[in-house]
Order: structure tokens, then sequence, then C-alpha cells
């Protein structure tokens, strides 16, 4: 259902993105749901993004913003209403498979081991079996969890079972992984850690990642830049760039700079209710 | 402090080991209780009888019926008065008629809930023929199908198919969305999509359906042979029970729980290992 790419849509103006070609652009998207009662409910409303390749991009916002909305548009599991989406120069009309998803819930298939949870995509997509085994150990053994690879879901934690979760999204070395509040059901160390480990991950294996989070702090913390959304309907309020040198520490989040945009996005996320129609939707801090 | 103090008498308890017997009454009582409550039954029963002098046609002592019991099975194998012909004709029909009905039941159940058409069209009636009591239509079918064996299979088939085809649909219809999700998201085949994640994830209401069925089979078997047949064990109780032979009718009667147990068991078997990762079974107890 994606409607053609007009010319107005090719020209991205944001500075980050400038010299290659983005890896992910979205322009101009809307999406419109149709209720039970046939009422017309806007989750998302002239989204415009473009993420340049690597690049580490968080969203943040109220729930109900339309966060998780946008993810499976991205994701090509719903179609979008307006607008278009390109994923590295094609669009997006259907289910991809250079994309990995890392749902909220680990959804491990619980009859399955590790190792071949996280072979699914693999062997869903008919890649060289011998390859692929050898990259989920590759993929386990990066994610802490080498010798599990043998064991059931069921013996694992939870913050383990989102660990082989995340190798199973990158078995299949795709260019884009998309993360949807992935660690909002752990505890806060467990989550901490976790966000330490995906940005080694993430510099270790050069994806282009957009993760989804309830957690202004998660959210500074990972982010090159974090998309800061309000909800009915579902908008980019600003985007923030975050000037944090990598690797961040947890000291990170005693820097008065991480302090400075933790707060900075809690007021305009406050503060935001009605949005301020001076902001330009879309349009960078710096 | 005092937490301390106070386990140290239990320490030092446990420093002496308890006898064998203590030390399993107080781990696992019921490795004692349940067979000591058998033992006290059928004393109670085997003396009461004589106590009371009830006859031995209304109910007679144990001791009577593991006579009858040893006297069917003494008997050669094809001995139209042993047990070993009945036996083998009621458990060739159950297991023949268990193996159509369900397999018939759990294809159509499957068709059915993935061909969402097919489902909206017949859920009425199957909902409707699921409270029929189906059994009661086995005169009928010894009517059409003769004495033989092919109407006992024709029963079973019919009061198996049921329990299969319904819990089957229930199984795929509460697969749950987010592993449907996560196929999708792979770009996944829908026969990936059902071979991987639908199927494996409606066995456990697929299982619980067999185990319904099992008893179903049983049921069926006898009472199709008690509507008209020449052999089985259900034509055995009728003869014994028109020369009011009641020990030899209880000791039919433990052929036919044993019959069960298999069944049962050997489900169980196949169970346990295709459904170690569901913890939803009744397994905990440990059988």
């Amino acid at each position: 259902m994606n409607v053609a790419v007009g010319p107005q849509t090719t020209a991205a103006q944001q500075p980050r993105t400038s010299g290659a070609d983005p890896i992910i652009d979205i322009a101009h998207l809307d999406k419109t749901f149709l209720t039970v009662r046939n009422e017309r409910v806007i989750a998302l409303s002239d989204i415009s993004l473009t993420v340049a390749e690597r690049e580490f991009i968080t969203i943040v916002g109220p729930s109900g913003c339309g966060k998780s909305t946008l993810l499976k548009v991205l994701a090509g599991l719903i179609p979008a209403t307006r607008g278009s989406i390109r994923l590295a120069g094609t669009p997006v009309d259907r289910p991809r498979r250079d994309i990995g998803i890392v749902f909220q819930n680990p959804v491990l298939l619980p009859w399955r081991t590790v190792l071949d949870n996280v072979m699914l995509p693999a062997e869903v997509q008919g890649l060289p079996k011998e390859a692929a085994r050898k990259r989920a150990r590759d993929l386990l053994k990066m994610v802490g969890l080498a010798e599990f690879e043998n064991k059931y879901p069921m013996e694992l934690s939870g913050g383990m079972q989102q660990r082989a979760a995340i190798s199973r999204a990158l078995v299949h070395d795709p260019a884009i992984l998309l993360m949807d509040e992935p660690f909002g059901a752990l505890d806060a160390m467990t989550r901490e850690q976790m966000n330490l480990d995906l940005q080694r991950i993430w510099m270790e294996s050069g994806k282009t990642v957009i993760l989804i989070t309830h957690s202004i702090p998660e959210a500074v913390f990972l982010g090159d830049r974090v998309v800061v959304m309000t909800a009915r309907p579902g908008k980019i309020a600003r985007l923030v760039d975050v000037d944090i040198p990598r690797p961040r520490a947890l000291d990170t989040m005693g820097d008065p700079e991480f302090g400075r945009l933790t707060a900075e996005i809690r007021r305009m996320l406050y503060g935001l209710a009605t949005p301020d129609p001076h902001l330009p939707a879309g349009g960078g801090l710096s | 402090m005092s937490a301390v103090t106070e386990t140290t008498p239990i320490t030092e308890a446990a420093i002496k080991p308890p006898n064998r017997f203590v030390l399993i009454m107080r781990t696992r009582p019921e490795l004692i209780l349940a067979p000591s409550l058998l033992v006290v039954i059928i004393l109670g029963w085997e003396y009461g009888v004589k106590w009371f002098g009830v006859p031995g046609y209304i109910l007679p002592p144990p001791s009577q019926i593991v006579v009858a019991l040893w006297r069917g099975l003494d008997a050669g194998p094809f001995d139209r008065g042993g047990y070993w012909l009945h036996t083998g004709v009621t458990l060739y029909q159950v297991l023949l008629g268990f193996v159509i009905g369900s397999s018939v039941g759990l294809i159509l159940g499957t068709l059915i809930s993935q061909i969402k058409i097919l489902e909206s069209t017949l859920r009425i009636y199957l909902v409707a023929i699921q409270s029929l009591p189906k059994i009661a239509l086995a005169p009928i079918i010894v009517l059409w199908f003769g004495f033989g064996v092919t109407s006992k299979v024709v029963i079973i088939c019919l009061l198996t198919f049921f329990p299969l085809l319904v819990t089957s649909m229930h199984g795929f219809k509460a697969v749950d969305t987010e592993r449907i999700e996560l196929m999708r998201s792979l770009g996944a085949s829908a026969w990936q999509t059902f071979w991987k994640v639908r199927l494996p994830s409606a066995l456990p209401y697929i299982f619980a359906g067999l185990d319904m069925a099992a008893v179903f089979a049983v049921v069926g078997a006898i009472v199709g042979e008690f509507v008209g047949a020449q052999r089985g064990l259900g034509t055995l109780i009728l003869s014994m029970n028109s020369q009011m032979d009641t020990a030899g009718t209880f000791s039919v009667f433990i052929i036919l729980a044993l019959v069960g147990v298999l069944l049962h068991q050997s489900l169980r078997l196949v169970e346990k290992r295709l459904l170690f990762w569901s913890g939803g079974s009744t397994r905990v107890i440990g059988s």
C-alpha cells in the first residue's frame, strides 16, 4: 500500500546524512487505523526521518504515541496509509530479509534449544546450514551465551533470553536492527548491563539500529540521535543529537551533558502534551 | 541470633539419619500410603463379604475374582472361553478405531482452523454435533456394518473423531500471536509458519484430545460389543453376566482397566518425548 515516492520526498535534509545515501528514508509517513466502530484513529502523522548507515537511533515517547506502529510499518508487517519508506534504496511493502527484529518479549520457541532458536531465521530463509550454525555460535559467544547453546529457553533468565533473541535477530546478517522496547521487561540492573552489551554488539557488528524505549536515560545512553515523539497523533516532536563519545560507560550517566539531555527530553515530553506549533516536526536541535 | 540457636536442634537431628521408612514417610508418603490403602480395601472386601454372607453372584470376594482371572488367562490364545482371544479382538478394534478416528479428526481440525471460510461455515454444526451423545448411534451402526470388527471400528472412529477435531481447532486458535508475527517478520511462508510454529504450539492441546480419545475408544469398543458382536471383551461380559458369573465379569473388568492403563501410558511416553518443553501438563506428579 505504499504510495509511490513523489519528487518532493527524495530530498533528505538531515545534516547527519548528507554525503552518503541514507539507509533508512522515511518521508511524510501517515498511518491511520479504523476501529471496530469504524472510527479513524491517526496513529502516525507526517513522520519524516532519515538514518545514516551504522547510526544508532532511539525513539522515546509516551504510551500510545505510535512508536510500535512505526516500527511495524518499518518492518513491513503493516502497510503505511500515506508516505513512503525506503530501506537501502528500495521501498518497504512486505517483511524484508535485510531486517532483524527484537520484540519486547524474547518470543523464543520453547521446544528448540537456544542454538536452534538463533538458527530459525537462517532456516526460514534457506541460508547454508553450516555457515549459519557457525555464525549463530559466534553471535551467542558475542552476547555471552556460548555455554548455553544446548539449553532450552525455559532454563534461561529473562535477560539471557533477550540476549538469545538479539542473536537471532542478527543471524541472517541484516543491515538494520529494529528493537521494540527490548529491555522493558527486565529489572533495572539487568537492563543497564544489557544497555552496555547492546552498545558493544552494535559497535562490533556495524549495524544500523532503531530502538524504541520508554526510558529517557536508556534513549540518551544508547542513541546517536534521540527521536522524541508525542501522542495523539503520533508525531516527531524533536530530534536530539547526543554528542557523548563512545564507548559510553555507566559513569556516563553521571556526566553533566547526559543530565542536561535527559532533563531536556523529559521537559519536552511532559511539556509537550500539546505540541508547540512553532517547532518544525523533524527539525534537529543542533 | 535467636534463629541460629533455634536451628541447632534440627541440625543435630539431621546428623543421625532416620531409617528408610521414616524418610519415605516424610518425603513421599504416597509410596507407602497408596498401596496400604489398596491392601486395606481388598482385605475389608474379602472379609466383609464373608462376614455379611453376601452371595457370590451379587458381590464375589477378591479371591474368587483372582481365581476367575487365572482361569481366563490359563486358556489357550484361541480358546473361545479364554481371555486372550477376546482381549486381542477388543484391543485390535480399539487401536484401529483410535488411529483412524483421531487422525481424521486431527487432519480436519487442522484444515478447518487454517481455512477461515471453512471454520465460519462449519462451526455451528460442529458445536451442535459435539454435544450429541454419539454412543446412542451404536445400534444403528451395528445394523449398517454388521456384527464384525467393522462396526466397532466405525463406532470408535465416531467417538474419537470429535475430541481431536475440537482440541486441535482450539490449539491452533491459541497459538501465541507474537510467534506468528516473528515468523511473518522473517518472511516465512505459510507452510513454514505452520510446520515450525503453529503445529508444535498446538501439540499440548492435541495430546489432551488424544488422552480423551483413548478413553472413549475403549468405551466405544465395549458398547459396540454389547450391542452386537461375536468376539471381544464386551461379549464376554454379556455372556458371563447371563450365567451369573459375577466373579468372571469383575475379572474382565480388570483386563479392561489394564488395556486403558496401557493406552494411557503409551500416550504419556510419546507426550513426554514431544512435549518436554510444555510446563502445563500433569507430569509434575512424577509418574
